[in-house]
């Protein structure tokens, strides 16, 4: 009799205890649904911490000589800054297109010419800055003679540091700024037509008319 | 091979030999740094930081020119007199949260900081509770009652 | 015409899985014996099947086949033999056939190796990692063919990357696919209990060698990858906490746990439900691994190229595989019976500790890999998490588990007494206690973190051969499980001690060095003697040729060589290291610097205790064989006892 009795009391199972078995489950859902979620994602695109937040202040030689820039001298009006390279490959895929938008006249668009002089240009000794800066504007003319000039002017950024003021990490980058300074939008990468139909387009009008 | 680059190389293996038979005095070598007090405080910060162009590499150990040039920086800032703090706000402010490898520890990652420790309170009130629960479903069989006892010799005996 | 043999075996060999993966298993709900008997002939035919594909595949790498698209990517004419073979394995499609392969060959040894199993049994678990083949199989096929041809063929291939072009890769990722593969047979077996409703302790005498050959080649595995990225990186690193790293560690620990839990199970009857849990677990991280790793959902430096739709396929089977193990897991657990009693202090218990201390830290690591990834997918930004983060979390749940490795053997089962465990344990511990207090001032400066660590690896280290030496005294054959056991806590000590003291010790130097310069690092000296240009098979290099000095007496010869690959822009560092058996000395060759006279930058190394982490490893490794090897697991075992009974009765 003592031994039925054990093997009853052993079997008994609460209806409490059935759910947490099925805990490991919903953890396992939980975690399924946030790892299709991450598909979707690109986990080397980096968001910027400088949306919203003023355009740095900056002051660079331009490609065309004469007064450094600074963009002060755009308070009052939306432009966009775009970051190129003549070595950057992308850079030629995205040119025609913004050829093509400088061509409507919307906004002026600004060139920031990132690290134009490369390590293996100084292989034979490093170059004096104003030597360096001589060879980066010819490089560049030369460049935008053949692909076409979007731009209202273009600063020499040689040493990166602006860009890394900007959080450049990559080349090409276009950022769009309003009439107060502020960065509204960054894009990381190559500016499609798409893109501008419907993101940068859009967001340049409704700056206007603040 | 030019006249001037034989004479080099011919040069050099002069003092290649001269080295082997130790003739010349064995130069201590440089350290790359040029500061190695503020070499050592950019290495232990960028241990800790990411290389953004890099697939998942810190900032001290990758090649990359980026990499170069952000370290560049940090040694500037370094040299201002900026605390490691300092240093680290001032590259979250241009790239993000995403460039610290240690997570600042603010309400966003409260679940990742603090989330190991309370699994492990968590699994020990659990194991706990589960461990008196039990021995109250099974009970601690210490001595053999009669009918076990006359049960276990008709077993031996078989 | 090989490549599409190569395809067509697959196909063949998708659709004898459909047979091995439906049939026994319906057999067993309808108790029709000839289709589960339909288990075994299908789990060998599905091996000869893939392996021959396999063999198609390596015979196109091995003949420069560049009509298939695969070899165009990973291989060149340049190329040495074994790495043209190895380079099967080098990209996405081919270590997916690798893994297939695996698959195949471990079912083929449950069917071999299972005539003591009942039929019923074998018929479930065979029909189990028949399903498994299944969703692997069509994954390849449909995403992932590696005989897809390229017309017109390549003239040249593009060359494997040169990171891979090492003795490391020949056998690193085999070694850590047959411990990922290998833990879907206890997988497998903790499913086809739940199916049959009969969870006892047979179940987990049957499992336990499986799950033990796992953890094994895991163990190696894992370890094989460390001593690779240590060095052919170049910076003399060995682990770092990297998404796919994370994904491999991930599956050991709870493996770990799982061993350690199927114990008690075996002998007490106990923690049943908890042990299919973890058996479920183990391998549900190994899947999570393979699609971390493929879907290009993490960064990674060992990721492969990814592709969105691959990365779907593999979440939906995951889904399916680990959902459908859960759900069935909720089901059947209920009714499982509680075993044996147990006291508070007592084997038991140690072992249960040992399950939640890994189960945690197993945790923790998954939420520090997979936080990116949600925060990302809430919309809250992007962050990363980095070797600080899991260098934090994971050693302080590291030292309680390694305190009660010890008294985790020396007690006795269902109960144990506190004081008993005191007086037998306290000589190791004062030793302990002494030697790791110590033995810091002999090789620097003192930390609490050093003290800490060598006091726990003295502690386990001392602990096991206490009681091995305890177990010597006493008569009767010792069983090839205690040797197993003990091997591996032993390499757990030894590893302990390695991380600890390279940690606490190691010195870099970062000098330029031109040539007869030197660098000194008491009582080492290393001097740069020659720099020549050499030529390999499909590279051209710098070497340098340093001459390591001990205390002004020479040593050795290192040389260590920058390498530029015809193939690839990347110039590559191979380091030269002197091993010894407390310390590695390396030398990592950098760029050709600018200046008057030529210099080079150079980074040197003392790394102390790095051979101890092989070591460590190693004798884990030993030691799971040592486990795998035990009698008991053999069926001749039975035979033999009772020869020796007969023998023993007619003499006595």
């Amino acid at each position: 009799m003592n031994w039925l009795k054990l093997q009853r009391r052993r079997e008994r199972v609460d209806v409490s205890d059935m759910k947490k078995f099925l805990i490991p489950l919903a953890l396992f859902l939980g975690l399924v649904a946030f790892l299709a979620v991450g598909l979707k994602r690109d986990p080397r695109e980096i968001p910027s911490p400088l949306i919203n937040k003023p355009a740095p202040a900056f002051s660079l030689p331009t490609l065309e000589g004469g007064e450094p820039f600074s963009p002060q001298s755009l308070q009052g009006k939306v432009w966009m800054l775009n970051v190129w390279a003549t070595w950057c490959v992308a850079c030629r895929e995205e040119h025609p297109v913004l050829v093509a938008f400088a061509r409507q006249n919307a906004v002026p668009i600004v060139g920031l010419s990132y690290k134009e002089i490369q390590p293996q240009d100084e292989a034979n000794g490093k170059l004096a800055p104003e030597a360096k800066l001589q060879m980066a504007r010819d490089r560049s003319k030369v460049w935008l003679a053949r692909h076409g000039n979007p731009y209202a002017l273009s600063v020499m950024d040689l040493d990166g540091r602006v860009g890394i003021d900007y959080g450049v990490y990559g080349v090409p980058e276009t950022y769009v700024i309003d009439r107060q300074g502020v960065i509204r939008y960054k894009r990381v990468g190559v500016v499609t037509p798409a893109l501008l139909s419907e993101k940068i387009l859009p967001l340049i009008r409704e700056l206007e008319r603040s | 091979m030019s006249s001037h680059l034989r004479r080099v190389s011919l040069g050099l293996l002069g003092l290649v030999l001269l080295a082997h038979i130790g003739l010349v005095p064995a130069r201590e070598a440089a350290l790359r740094a040029e500061d190695p007090v503020v070499e050592a405080r950019l290495v232990a910060i960028a241990d800790e930081l990411r290389c953004l162009v890099c697939q998942n590499e810190s900032l001290a150990s990758s090649h990359a020119e980026l990499a170069e040039d952000l370290r560049r920086e940090v040694r500037g800032l370094i040299r201002e007199g900026k605390s490691d703090a300092e240093v680290k706000r001032f590259l979250v402010d241009r790239y993000g949260d995403f460039v610290l490898y240690r997570p600042e520890v603010k309400p966003l990652t409260w679940a990742l900081w603090f989330g190991p420790f309370a699994l492990l309170v968590l699994a020990l009130v659990v194991l706990g509770r589960y461990l008196r629960q039990r021995r109250t479903q099974v009970p601690r069989v210490t001595t053999l009652s009669e009918a076990d006892r006359a049960r276990a010799e008709q077993l031996l005996k078989d | 015409m090989i490549p599409e043999l190569g395809h067509f075996a697959l196909i063949l060999a998708l659709l004898v899985a459909v047979v091995q993966g439906v049939f026994p298993l319906w057999g067993t709900l309808s108790r029709n014996a000839a289709w589960q008997s339909l288990a075994r002939p299908s789990a060998l035919m599905q091996a000869a099947l893939v392996a021959l594909a396999f063999a198609c595949l390596s015979s196109s790498f091995l003949s420069n086949d560049f009509s298939v698209v695969y070899v165009a990517q990973h291989s060149n004419t340049l190329l040495p033999k074994p790495y043209q073979l190895a380079a099967v394995w080098g990209g996405h499609e081919g270590s997916l056939l690798l893994w297939v392969l695996m698959l195949a060959l471990w079912s083929a040894a449950v069917a071999v190796f299972s005539a003591s199993l009942p039929l019923a049994m074998v018929a479930r678990v065979l029909g189990v990692l028949g399903l498994v083949s299944i969703g692997f199989l069509s994954f390849i096929l449909t995403t992932s063919n590696p005989f897809e041809r390229l017309l017109p063929p390549a003239q040249e291939g593009r060359d494997l990357n040169p990171l891979l072009q090492d003795p490391g890769l020949v056998i690193h990722p085999p070694m850590l696919y047959m411990g990922y593969v290998g833990l879907s047979v206890t997988f497998a077996f903790a499913i086809a209990a739940l199916l049959s409703g009969r969870l006892d302790a047979a179940w987990a005498r049957w499992s336990r060698p499986w799950t033990v050959i796992a953890w094994t080649f895991l163990t190696f595995g894992i370890g094989l990858g460390s001593w690779w990225a240590y060095y052919e990186l170049g910076w003399g690193g060995w682990w770092f906490w990297d998404p796919v790293e994370n994904a491999s560690l991930m599956p050991w620990l709870v493996a770990t746990a799982l061993i350690h839990s199927l114990m008690v199970t075996e002998k007490r009857g106990s923690f049943k439900a908890w042990t299919v849990l973890l058996a479920i677990g183990a391998f549900s991280l190994s899947l999570l691994g393979t699609f971390l790793v493929r879907s290009g959902v993490l960064t990674s430096v060992h990721a492969f190229a990814s592709d969105p739709s691959r990365g779907v396929f593999i979440l939906l089977f995951l889904a399916v595989v680990v959902g459908s193990s859960l759900t069935l897991f909720a089901w059947r657990a209920p009714q499982v019976t509680l075993g044996g009693s147990m006291g508070l202090l007592s084997r038991e218990t140690f072992l249960l500790m040992n399950s939640v201390l890994l189960v945690v830290a197993t945790g923790a690591v998954l939420l520090g890999t997979i936080y990116p990834l949600v925060i990302d997918a809430l919309n809250l930004g992007k962050l990363s998490v980095g070797p600080p983060y899991f260098n934090l979390v994971f050693a302080p749940l590291m030292v309680p588990l390694l305190f009660i490795m010890i008294p985790g053997t020396v007690a006795r089962w269902r109960e144990a007494k506190l004081s008993e465990l005191v007086v037998e344990l306290r000589w190791v511990g004062c030793l302990a206690l002494l030697v790791g207090s110590i033995a810091p001032l002999a090789f620097g400066t003192w930390s609490v973190g050093t003290a800490l660590g060598w006091t726990l690896g003295a502690w386990v280290g001392l602990g096991t051969l206490w009681q091995v030496v305890q177990r010597l005294r006493k008569p009767g054959r010792i069983p090839a499980s205690f040797w197993g056991m003990h091997l591996a806590h032993l390499g757990m000590a030894v590893l302990v001690v390695g991380v600890t003291g390279v940690k606490s010790f190691e010195v870099e130097r970062d000098v330029r060095m031109g040539l007869g310069d030197e660098v000194t690092i008491a009582p080492y000296t290393f001097r740069l003697v020659d720099m020549k240009n050499v030529q390999g098979p499909n590279y051209r290099a710098v070497r340098a040729e340093v001459h390591v000095l001990r205390n002004g007496q020479p040593l050795e010869v290192l040389s260590p060589e920058k390498r530029n690959y015809f193939s690839t822009a990347m110039p590559m560092t191979e380091a030269a290291i002197d091993s010894g058996f407390m310390r590695d000395l390396y030398v990592s060759l950098g760029d050709r610097l600018e200046g008057e006279r030529p210099e080079w930058s150079m980074r040197v190394y003392y790394k102390p205790f790095v051979p101890w982490l092989w070591g460590g490893v190693l004798l884990m490794v030993f030691g799971g064989v040592a486990a795998a090897l035990d009698r008991r697991y053999r069926k001749t075992q039975v035979a033999d006892e009772l020869a020796e009974a007969s023998a023993a009765a007619r003499a006595g």
